[in-house]
């Protein structure tokens, strides 16, 4: 079985963001880069199911800047096979990721479709859903356990007070959520492996989608700082300050 | 010229900080207090393949070159492990390079593997008590006797010797009288650390704690012949083509801890409060902090610097003996003015940079001090009359 599993380079978590003058966006200049760590836990769950036996070939896809590169070699170095960049400079929104997406499931045709359930750059929590919809596959989103059958997957998913345990259809499209499992490092002489794994170039042009944005940002602002808080003496003060000032009871 | 790190390097930085992240401030602040050997990080280290990264692929290594050496030793420093961390692998990433160039093959398939994988620790027995900086006048003698040496003397500043199971150890073969130049007549060996005729006395020192530091004694050690490396005399120069590596190893470590010093310094610039605004408002905390950042950074260059013409086979000796004088001075700055930026709380353990200050004169005095390295660089860049 073929996996594919898309990962989406992103401000590392660890940095500070800080939105930019004009409120246009947000700094990326000598920001550090990695790869966004819902995606990281999807490569790790392909990689376990390669590791197990009930994948043969992954094959890790990323969409963006030339730098781009760097994020499907991190993949590579955890255990996929081979990567493919779809090169643009121009802004992906999701719906375009996810028909950049579904060209190379098309020509790749795999059986199993795995990536972040969201970017923690836009938390836009779309491209997974949107990709399913467009190919007409199930698909099990906010997995925490994955279990591959015959023919079928059983998704335990993470809901609003506890967890659902949905069977789909293969080929299908997995969504991670955050405790499917603990992503590995890449080991230095899986870094050096990683290296001679090859890595194809396309472009949107060549996949034949449109990847112009339909939405508009029209600014980005910093959330308002938060006022420093006051100690309460009491019990009874709490309450009332609660009842009386914030009004929620 | 390009200043950019290529894809392998960022993935070295960014595997070397997952490996480190388990190892937070407290880690080290409890190894800095009680002491022993950082064994599970170094175990980390060793179990991802690291220890290997400037050793030849045929044995297990990655054969990558200094400069990667160096991402992989400033991230570790750079963490907040400073030289503790860096310290408890350092010896296995460049230690055995004359091994892996002069060995024989049996050597290296014996030598080598064990490295790389963590399970045997060397140690260098290199400096003794009665010669210092002056290499060539070290008193230890190896006397052949048929297939084996007799080895007496002592070294001193032997670091990891309290476990270590393995030594690379300089003596002299030939009397000093009956060498043209001094730096012949050195033989270069890597043995067992037998206790039975080998004494280890640890040096209580002022920092990095959890890495003994060791006065050796040898009395009586029988070395087999095909413990030595090479050629009978040609020891020291076999350690010399080592010497610019570790300056440039041990410059990295220095900008690393002193990037972690200016990290936890901004920090505290930014929160702490006083009259009514942050402290990092005022020009007087601001100025030295940058002054460290441009420093920290002009000796990043130098170090790279001289990482690229090693990597590339071309000379390095001012490069890269100015980028350990350069990094280690400019580490010293960042975490001295790490302390005096945190105040009365810069002199508190809880607050990790006065352990960094207390670290960060190993690269002052180690493995070179100063003042040689200015001798040095007028003598051999500058011309002027040898001084030393």
């Amino acid at each position: 079985m073929k996996v594919l599993i898309a990962i989406k380079r992103v401000i590392d978590y660890n940095v500070k963001i800080r939105v930019k003058s004009d409120n246009s966006g947000v700094e990326t200049a000598n920001v550090k880069f990695s790869m966004n760590p819902f995606d990281e836990i999807a490569v790790e769950e392909a990689v376990r199911l390669k590791e197990a036996g009930k994948a043969e070939e992954l094959v890790a896809v990323s969409m963006g800047v030339a730098q781009c590169q760097e994020t499907i070699r991190t993949a590579l170095a955890m255990g996929a096979d081979r990567g493919i960049l779809v090169q643009t400079d121009a802004e992906l929104q999701p719906l375009a990721v996810a028909k950049l997406l579904k060209a190379l499931v098309d020509k790749e045709q795999p059986q199993l479709v795995i990536l972040g359930k969201q970017a923690i750059d836009d938390d836009s929590n779309q491209t997974g859903q949107m990709l399913a919809a467009l190919l007409g596959w199930p698909q099990g989103t906010f997995a925490s356990k994955v279990t591959l059958g015959d023919g079928k997957a059983e998704v335990v998913r993470e809901i609003d007070g506890g967890l659902e345990t949905v069977e789909i259809k293969l080929p299908a499209v997995v969504s991670t959520d955050l405790r499917l499992n603990e992503p590995r490092y890449a080991s230095l002489p899986n870094i050096m492996k990683a290296k001679k794994k090859p890595i194809d170039t396309v472009t949107p042009a060549d996949l034949g989608v449109d990847v112009a944005p339909r939405l508009v940002t029209l600014k980005v602002e910093e959330p308002a700082k938060r006022k420093a808080g006051v100690k309460v003496a009491s019990v009874a003060e709490l309450v009332d300050k609660l009842k009386n000032e914030a009004k929620v009871i | 010229m390009d200043f950019e790190f290529d894809e392998t390097q960022v993935q070295i930085r960014d595997s070397i900080q997952k490996i480190c992240a388990a190892y937070g401030d407290e880690y080290w602040l409890e190894k800095d207090r009680h002491g022993g050997f950082p064994d599970d990080f170094a175990r980390d280290i060793a179990e991802a393949g690291w220890l290997g990264i400037a050793l030849p692929e045929r044995y297990g290594g990655a054969g990558l070159g200094v400069t990667e050496a160096a991402i992989m030793m400033m991230a570790i420093a750079e963490s907040g492990a400073g030289f503790a961390g860096a310290s408890a692998v350092h010896i296995n990433i460049f230690g055995l390079k004359p091994v892996a160039v002069h060995g024989t093959e049996e050597q290296k398939r014996a030598w080598l593997p064990p490295i790389i994988r963590g399970e045997h620790r060397a140690c260098f027995g290199v400096t003794e008590p009665n010669a210092g900086l002056d290499t060539a006048r070290i008193q230890t003698r190896a006397e052949r006797q048929g297939g084996e040496y007799l080895v007496h003397g002592a070294k001193i500043w032997t670091s990891t010797a309290q476990s270590a199971n393995k030594i690379l150890l300089l003596a002299r073969t030939a009397p000093l009288e009956a060498t043209p130049n001094p730096i012949d007549g050195l033989t270069l060996f890597y043995t067992d650390l037998d206790r039975r005729h080998v004494q280890v006395k640890e040096i209580e020192k002022m920092g990095r704690k959890a890495v003994d530091s060791n006065m050796v004694f040898i009395d009586g050690l029988r070395v087999p012949v095909d413990h030595r490396i090479g050629e009978e005399g040609k020891g020291f120069r076999y350690l010399l083509e080592g010497f610019n590596p570790e300056r440039i190893l041990i410059a990295a470590e220095a900008v690393g801890l002193g990037r972690a010093a200016l990290r936890k310094a901004t920090q505290y610039a930014k929160e702490r409060h006083v009259f009514g605004r942050p402290i990092g408002q005022n020009q007087g905390i601001q100025h030295p902090l940058a002054r460290s950042w441009a420093e920290l950074e002009a000796a990043n260059l130098m170090l790279f610097k001289a990482a690229a013409l090693y990597d590339a086979g071309r000379p390095c000796g001012a490069e890269a003996n100015a980028a350990k004088y350069l990094a280690a001075e400019a580490g010293f700055h960042a975490c001295e003015t790490a302390v005096m930026v945190h105040g009365g709380m810069g002199y508190a353990k809880e607050y990790h940079v006065e352990r960094y200050m207390r670290e960060v004169m190993i690269p002052r005095l180690a493995p070179v001090s100063r003042e040689l390295v200015l001798s040095f660089l007028a003598e051999r860049v500058l011309g002027l009359p040898k001084s030393y």
